[in-house]
């Protein structure tokens, strides 16, 4: 459309100016507070790769040649390459970085392996853990989709209903769950009580159940949300003919969802597949504050709440700050993973 | 496949899906047979342990809901804590930021997406570049700037930071796209220039994209807790996340209050759902995505 030239600008400039004051802006001062050690108090000082010594570092028992500094620069480098160039590289780099990587993973099960931030690790492994809540969602997602596209007395309230829980959120639900796993008088307990005497898991106050119980939450609010929805809109723009013609041909309800269906709504799922592990990878920081304050002893914290408790807990800005990106770099990775993986599989 | 076979797949199925609804619900009516609970002693020993949150057997269908509904409960909660405070911020700063969302998005998909000018592409990749990066990332600086400039603990920062989205201004821009270059060019004819345009002719057009970004930015601020939580710690400014949180502090095991306060800060979340279902059910807002 024919305009004049600064015309555009004037359209852009609210929310460009925004958009630089409160995001661009940032997130430059952030790349420089991450070789920083700032408490907001005294003033800050330049310490290098030091913040990420202290997070990804490691030494490996041994061999002394490898210094905290060292493990922790190599695995940062091979950490970004696989994130941002095994797509571009060809050749020897990437077979650099795919033996860098498996070396890294036969040096830890060997138990050689001897970090310098022992909890930064763990938190890495219970951030990952709590992404086992998506696949699980996602089949729930789907089931329900599958069992929705027919023709159903009351198709929409049920779509309402399933619906309602992935809108409710916040605190005040976090503190529903968190009666829930009561493990007195919580309501799953006393489901489990009344066919198991026993009864059951400690739930929040137990390690090893704590991050079952925020991933049974998660799927409940999200497996009959826009995930369903999206599923159901795939669902339906699946040709009823080639369900038809397998049916001619002898195929039950098992091959026809194997075969038709499935591929059919592959690239629904890539896209949920990309979206959760976004979102999940990040979260997880408003649950584990408000039902277990990151606990029992850490089992429930994650990246996000380590970068708070670091941040705005013990007020290590240079650290978090780092943290962040590690986080981020982390999140880039899964995700060009995952989208090369996905493409490879998307059937249409 | 024989009929007989396929009705009793399809009782099965319906079956099935009444489970697992009874299942989603269940929580939400567990919270609501909570909040009618009581915790007072003497109230106990008058109505019997089934009026509490301690009962003796573990029924979950006969103690659902408790012989006497305690009503009271819900003003309880705004006599014993500042929650009209609460209430009134967390309003006051959802309506505000989106409103704002809407102005700067709107106006801003509309350069990207339906204007020329030079380093657009740039800027827009710009744009859609920070979508990946983690809140954390920002939030740290974001600090940093505002309480060396004086400005935590202030409505500013609850407000302005959150008014300007690079989603938002994605998400319009695909929607505006798909307007037809027609109805711009009739009214160009017609002597209207760009503003009039926007507003006259590509706005109207993109109401059910608008309403479901406004309802999202609604909901998304009034449920927005780390934010808050890092940016402000004066008790008039808290919203209902953070307002909630003080009363597990103060309140810890009174479910029945802590469950009324719940139910109140999820109240206008349900009414939203139900006045502007079809926004949610549509899928609208996820635009982009061929399945």
């Amino acid at each position: 459309m024919h305009n004049k030239p600064f015309t555009p600008w004037l359209f852009l400039a609210p929310s460009f100016l925004g958009f630089v004051a409160f995001t661009l802006f940032p997130i430059v001062f952030s790349l420089v507070l991450a070789f920083c050690a700032w408490d907001l108090f005294r003033p800050p000082r330049w310490v290098g790769w030091e913040n990420f010594q202290q997070l990804l570092g490691f030494t490996v028992r041994e061999i002394p040649a490898i210094n905290p500094m060292l493990g922790a620069v190599l695995f940062f480098v091979c950490l970004a390459l696989a994130a941002g160039g095994m797509i571009r590289l060809r050749g020897f780099g990437r077979t650099a970085v795919i033996m860098a990587l498996l070396v890294l993973a036969v040096v830890i099960l060997l138990q050689a392996w001897e970090p310098v931030n022992e909890r930064f690790w763990y938190y890495t492994a219970n951030t990952f853990y709590l992404l086992l809540g998506l696949p699980i969602s996602m089949a729930c997602s789907l089931g329900l989709a599958v069992l929705l596209n027919q023709t159903i007395p009351g198709r929409n309230l049920f779509r309402l209903a399933f619906f309602l829980p992935s809108i409710v959120g916040g605190v005040g639900i976090y503190l529903l769950w968190k009666w829930i796993f009561n493990t007195e008088y919580g309501l799953i307990n006393s489901v489990i009580a009344m066919v198991h005497p026993a009864g059951g898991p400690a739930w929040l106050e137990s390690q090893a159940w704590a991050k079952n119980a925020l991933i049974i939450m998660s799927v409940w609010a999200t497996a009959g949300g826009a995930n369903m929805v999206l599923y159901l809109a795939a669902l339906q723009n699946v040709d009823p003919q080639l369900h038809e013609a397998a049916c001619i041909d002898g195929a039950g309800k098992w091959r026809q969802f194997l075969s038709i269906t499935w591929p059919m709504v592959s690239p629904t799922t890539a896209f949920i597949l990309i979206m959760g592990v976004i979102g999940g990878f990040q979260g997880g920081f408003d649950a584990a504050y408000v039902m277990t304050r990151g606990g029992p002893a850490g089992a429930t914290t994650t990246l996000s709440y380590f970068i708070y408790e670091n941040g705005f807990r013990y007020f290590y800005m240079g650290r978090a700050a780092a943290a962040s990106w590690i986080l981020f770099v982390m999140v880039l990775g899964l995700t060009l993973a995952n989208w090369k993986w996905m493409s490879n599989r998307i059937n249409y | 496949m024989r009929p007989q076979t396929y009705k009793i797949i399809k009782v099965a199925g319906f079956l099935l899906l009444l489970a697992v609804a009874i299942t989603m619900l269940y929580p939400l009516l567990w919270m609501l047979g909570t909040s009618v609970k009581t915790n007072d002693p003497a109230a106990l020993l008058r109505e019997g342990a089934g009026a509490g949150v301690f009962p003796s057997d573990r029924n979950i269908l006969s103690n659902l809901f408790p012989p006497v509904w305690h009503w009271d409960n819900f003003a309880e909660v705004f006599r014993i804590s500042p929650f009209a405070r609460y209430y009134f911020n967390s309003a006051l700063i959802a309506l505000v930021v989106t409103a704002g969302q809407l102005v700067t998005s709107s106006l801003a998909a509309y350069a990207f997406g339906r204007l020329i000018f030079r380093g657009r592409e740039k800027i827009f990749f710009l744009y859609l570049a920070t979508l990946m990066v983690p809140a954390s990332v920002t939030l740290i600086p974001l600090f940093i700037i505002m309480s060396k400039a004086g400005l935590v603990n202030s409505y500013f920062v609850l407000i302005v930071p959150p008014m300007f989205g690079a989603y938002g201004t994605f998400m319009l821009r695909q929607f505006f796209k798909g307007i037809p270059d027609e109805l711009e060019e009739a009214a160009c004819i017609d002597g209207c220039n760009a503003l009039m345009r926007f507003i006259y002719v590509v706005l109207p057009l993109s109401a059910p994209a608008l309403a479901t970004l406004g309802i999202f930015t609604f909901l998304g601020n009034w449920q927005s807790f780390l934010y808050p939580l890092v940016m402000v710690s004066s008790d008039n400014l808290k919203t209902i996340p953070l307002g909630l949180l003080n009363f597990v502090d103060e309140n810890s095991a009174n479910w029945p209050l802590l469950m009324a306060a719940s139910v109140w800060s999820i109240l206008p979340v349900i009414g939203i759902f139900l006045f502007g279902q079809r926004f949610f059910v549509s899928g609208t807002r996820l635009g982009g995505v061929k399945g």
